[in-house]
């Protein structure tokens, strides 16, 4: 069974705040194998303009999941989690994310349709400040394969 | 990471230098420990393999990490990424040896547009297939 295209246009509510740590910003970069001082470094970060250490480009995904991993495990959605591979995956940014951020995440589903076996559904998180100042907007393509 | 890179020196079609970043078991732990992705396609082979998969795979997210790093280090400190996008096209293959696989990124200038932004064009591959498509960033530079 296909997912769920009733869902198509729904908005979840924000996440709790999320604060963002030096200590995890340094944990993702190593992840990536990116040893860039600005993801480090305080005074390497301050040096290009920055008031902390900043996030590498992709980290905003760990925030925009943590909200639409809620959202895809409402049952009435009917995604089959085990057959999901990442489409495709945008970032628009207002600025980096910096160390001391507190942000809260909200998504919502743009579409959902089928192709063929395939269901496919476009979700976007827009990741904001708790004082509401936009940092990045995160659009999502996940595809269900048929079972 | 590289020299600062100035929007004035650059031309349209100008071509990237590629760069080869290592994909090991290791490098996916870490990521799914970093990310909270704990997908088991990502570190358990039997189960990879049970959903049909050839082994093994990188995370996608892993891959465009690859790829962002790639436009930051070409361009330098002061520039600022305004946005990113990619299509995932293919897996990355992850053997369990010791090199484990290679992302191949190289790049181009696209478009040069205004208020000193640049399109960048990407291409990933892995073992000669393309792993990103569609893959592209657009760089604020000083």
């Amino acid at each position: 069974m296909a997912i769920n295209p009733e869902f198509a246009g729904k908005t979840f509510p924000p996440t709790e705040p999320y604060q963002v740590s030096r200590e995890k910003l340094r944990e993702f970069a190593d992840a990536i194998g990116d040893t860039n001082p600005v993801y480090r470094s305080p005074a390497a970060a301050q040096e290009a303009g920055y008031p902390d250490v900043i996030a590498p480009p992709t980290f905003p995904i760990v925030i925009s999941v943590a909200s639409s991993s809620k959202a895809l495990a409402d049952p009435g959605l009917n995604l089959n989690y085990a057959m999901v591979v990442h489409g495709e995956q945008r970032f628009e940014y207002s600025r980096p994310i910096v160390a001391g951020d507190v942000v809260t995440a909200q998504s919502t589903i743009t579409s959902i349709r089928d192709v063929g076996s395939l269901s496919m559904m476009t979700t976007t998180t827009e990741i904001r400040t708790v004082d509401g100042e936009h940092v990045c907007t995160a659009h999502s393509t996940l595809v269900e394969r048929g079972s | 990471m590289s020299d600062q890179v100035s929007y004035d020196s650059l031309e349209v079609g100008a071509e990237l230098a590629e760069v080869s970043y290592p994909a090991t078991r290791l490098s996916l732990v870490m990521y799914c420990g970093a990310s909270g992705d704990f997908n088991p396609i990502h570190w358990n082979e039997r189960i990879a393999k049970s959903v049909g998969l050839p082994d093994v795979i990188a995370h996608g997210m892993f891959t465009m990490a690859q790829a962002g790093r790639y436009v930051t280090d070409w361009a330098g400190p002061e520039a600022i990424v305004v946005e990113f996008g990619v299509r995932f096209s293919a897996p990355v293959v992850v053997p369990d040896d010791n090199s484990g696989a290679s992302i191949i990124v190289s790049g181009k200038v696209e478009q040069k547009l205004d208020d000193n932004k640049v399109a960048l064009a990407l291409t990933a591959k892995s073992d000669g297939t393309k792993v990103l498509s569609r893959a592209r960033a657009v760089v604020k530079l000083p």
